[in-house]
């Protein structure tokens, strides 16, 4: 065996890496410790967002995977239902002192092409009956959507030859597996928050999701609390948390977000929980009475300056990064995957690589 | 020293008597009205010295040395025992979803309230425990149709030294010879469609050869015990039972189990496993009669689970439509490939509902060849966010 390219990671950039790589008649093999979409990717809400980004390089490749989810996702050679839906965002704020801010991020947005529609609180709760009336601004974005990660993901790794094995090293010619060897022709790390091991400084940052049981048609958009972009753009590495609301096609609620450096330390501590319960009950006073069932966890790969690592490692010819997409991975997938396999095989890229690439500031360790 | 106990079975009981007799002050959290657990339901009178008895508590979550009970209410620990008991495994085949079929364990229950539900009734599955269930149901003034093993006794006889050693568990016997005439071993009940339950021949991997039908308006099903073992996540398991030290201690340092959620072996094993995790929590060296009493319990316990071991032919009984998790309606033909637990149940939803995985995940990883990853639930009983809002501000 000498493939092309081996992809290292299973997750959705991974997958959306080889996808990208075999439509363009690579001979491509993606190996992964455990299977598709086992760890970060599953970890998520399978969110495809504009809503949450400022104007700049992370919102142009947001803007280019929008584009290119829907025709990933109803491609017919990738069959499977992939749940994609696109139910819209409402962001909204709930104090006085919120609600400039609220106004001038979306002005922002619209100026860079961004479908971000200021609407008034009646408006808001036509749209989501449950909103806590007492808001004081709302943005809707009509552009904001959701999947389900793992079915996308394994959708993407049709007809890609998969390998189930932990790779130790790799010299971008080949990697050495606990099953042996592989002489390819460059390697690709995505293995998100575990990428710091192929030599690319990316950490762990802790998020929770919290399930209830099913309460279909009860909440029908993505909507969250506007201090939620300030939550994904800091560094602190104290707990934070912003509330984030919505259902899934189950008819289950998704609560988040919480935010934490604290290594890959996996377990559920009590007060993530009450602090996103508080701030899901102020968006929706109704969830009050809502059991949560279950609670799952993950780590978001995140690079000292919060932008994806996508491009070549300056250091060692044929290895390839894509990782560092912190909460967004599922959104900024398949441009990541087209960008690299642009840049991989010497066609014109996507979007502008250069503020992704691996030898920025602070990046390569 | 404060040693609490979750679970008032005969594990529970005797570990928080033993802590508290060694000194410990003792809390003993119930999710029951009365203490006794499955076994005992309703026939234990427990009270002892130094031993606080919270009933109707249900506990969630076990963080650092706090254990998190429904209200919310929090209860701190020196020491923690597990003693959260077992439930019944059903396997699925055509009608199991549909009225009249309940776990064996649910019909005890409820004949042990002096219920009765049907007039003519089948108990089938595998292990002992199905003798009692359907001697109460007797008991009651059921008509018992039949009595259905899957394994075949024979396997016992591979096990001379577990029965040498327990003479007294087949002395047991005896109290079931009311129902033992209807006992009809390598046999099981592989579908059932209103009152029509198809009665099959097995053979040793408990494949159908041949197959009759019989009228019952109740089965009940019982075909083993999945320990209950959520409020430690993390600890080490085998085949999903805690893994324990001679003291009873998980792989979790001052996180002691006790009885069935460390391997199904009757209440006299339980109890001693008790006894010896109530003195290791307090501190104390555990009574070596109790010590004995485990050695020997421990033997029994492995020959049943070599005896009584789920056959892989099971998945044979099911058709493509019939269900798998009842919660999520989700099918056997709905069963995706896949190579994780994870995934299957993302790309499947199996597993995925209010019982989040407790009686389908292991049928379902069994059914898929997917490796069964011991479920990790971090929240063990669902709780309205209205309660998690208000937990305490900082956990002490």
């Amino acid at each position: 065996m000498h493939p092309d390219v081996v992809v290292v990671g299973a997750g959705i950039i991974g997958a959306a890496c080889a996808q990208a790589l075999s439509a363009r008649g690579l001979d491509v093999v993606v190996i992964d410790r455990s299977g598709p979409a086992s760890g970060t990717s599953a970890a998520g809400e399978g969110n495809v967002l504009v809503s949450d980004k400022e104007p700049g390089p992370e919102l142009d490749l947001a803007r280019a995977s929008r584009d290119l989810w829907p025709a990933l996702a109803l491609d017919a050679e990738l069959a499977r239902d992939v749940e994609w839906e696109e139910k819209g965002g409402l962001v909204v704020a709930t104090t006085p002192d919120a609600s400039a801010p609220l106004r001038a991020f979306a002005a922002k947005q619209r100026a860079a092409g961004i479908d971000a529609c200021e609407i008034t609180a009646e408006e808001a709760l036509a749209h989501e009956p449950h909103l806590n009336p007492e808001i004081t601004a709302a943005v809707h974005y009509l552009q904001d959507a959701q999947l389900n990660p793992v079915k996308a993901t394994v959708a993407l790794l049709r007809g890609i030859r998969f390998i189930a094995a932990e790779v130790s090293t790799t010299d971008g010619r080949s990697v050495t597996t606990s099953d042996g060897v592989i002489s390819c022709g460059a390697v690709v790390n995505a293995t998100g928050p575990w990428a710091r091991n192929f030599g690319v400084n990316v950490l762990p940052r802790r998020g929770v999701v919290l399930v209830t049981t099913p309460i279909p048609g009860t909440i029908r958009h993505k909507v969250y609390d506007a201090d939620y972009v300030g939550a994904v753009a800091s560094g602190d590495a104290d707990l934070q948390t912003s509330g984030v609301v919505e259902s899934t096609q189950a008819g289950t609620v998704l609560i988040g977000s919480s935010r934490q450096r604290k290594g890959f330390d996996d377990a559920i501590e009590s007060k993530v929980l009450k602090a996103l319960a508080l701030k899901a009950i102020a968006l929706f006073p109704m969830l009050a009475g809502v059991p949560v069932m279950r609670a799952y966890g993950g780590f978001r790969p995140y690079a000292p300056d919060h932008l994806p690592i996508i491009g070549p490692d300056p250091r060692v010819p044929g290895l390839w990064h894509a990782t560092g997409h912190e909460g967004a991975g599922v959104g900024l997938a398949p441009a990541t995957g087209r960008l690299l396999a642009d840049l991989l095989t010497g066609g014109t890229p996507l979007v502008d690589p250069h503020p992704f690439r691996v030898d920025r500031q602070g990046v390569m360790v | 020293m404060r040693v609490v106990v979750v679970g008032a079975g005969p594990a529970g009981m005797a570990a928080a008597r033993t802590a508290a007799d060694a000194g410990a002050e003792v809390v003993m959290v119930d999710a029951e009205p009365d203490a006794g657990g499955q076994f005992l339901r309703g026939r234990a009178r427990f009270s002892h010295p130094g031993v606080t008895h919270l009933k109707n508590a249900e506990a969630w979550l076990v963080e650092n040395r706090t254990l998190h009970l429904r209200g919310p209410q929090q209860v701190h620990f020196d020491a923690l025992v597990i003693a959260t008991g077992a439930y019944d495994r059903p396997l699925p085949f055509p009608g199991w979803d549909g009225p009249g079929v309940i776990t064996a364990g649910a019909a005890q229950a409820l004949a042990k309230q002096g219920v009765t539900l049907a007039e003519r009734v089948i108990v089938a599955g595998t292990g002992p425990f199905l003798l009692p269930v359907a001697t109460a149901l007797k008991d009651l003034g059921a008509t018992l149709v039949g009595v259905y093993e899957a394994s075949s006794p024979t396997r016992w006889l591979r096990e001379p030294k577990a029965v040498l050693a327990n003479r007294h568990k087949i002395a047991e016997l005896a109290r079931y010879r009311n129902v033992l005439t209807h006992l009809e071993t390598r046999t099981a009940v592989i579908a059932k469609h209103g009152s029509r339950v198809t009665v099959a021949k097995l053979d040793r991997n408990w494949r159908p050869i041949s197959h009759r039908t019989e009228h019952a308006d109740l089965v009940c099903i019982g075909h083993g015990f999945l320990p209950r073992t959520d409020l430690v996540p993390n600890a080490k398991r085998t085949n999903d039972f805690l893994d324990v030290d001679e003291r009873q201690q998980t792989s979790i340092a001052n996180i002691y189990a006790a009885g069935e959620v460390t391997g199904i072996g009757g209440a006299d094993l339980a109890e001693a496993e008790g006894v010896i995790a109530g003195a290791a929590a307090a501190q104390q060296e555990p009574p070596p009669q109790a010590l004995a009493a485990v050695r020997k319990g421990r033997l029994f316990a492995q020959a049943l689970a070599r005896v009584h071991a789920v056959q892989p032919g099971w998945r044979t009984w099911l058709n493509p439509d019939t269900t798998v998790c009842r919660c999520e309606r989700v099918s056997l033909a709905d069963l995706t490939e896949a190579t994780t637990m994870r995934e299957l149940k993302l790309t499947s939803r199996v597993a995925l509902g209010r019982c989040q995985g407790r009686i389908c995940a292991r049928n379902a990883a069994e059914l898929t060849g997917v490796p069964f990853d011991g479920q990790r639930r971090v929240i063990a009983v669902p709780i309205p966010l209205g309660e998690l809002a208000r937990l305490p501000e900082e956990d002490s």
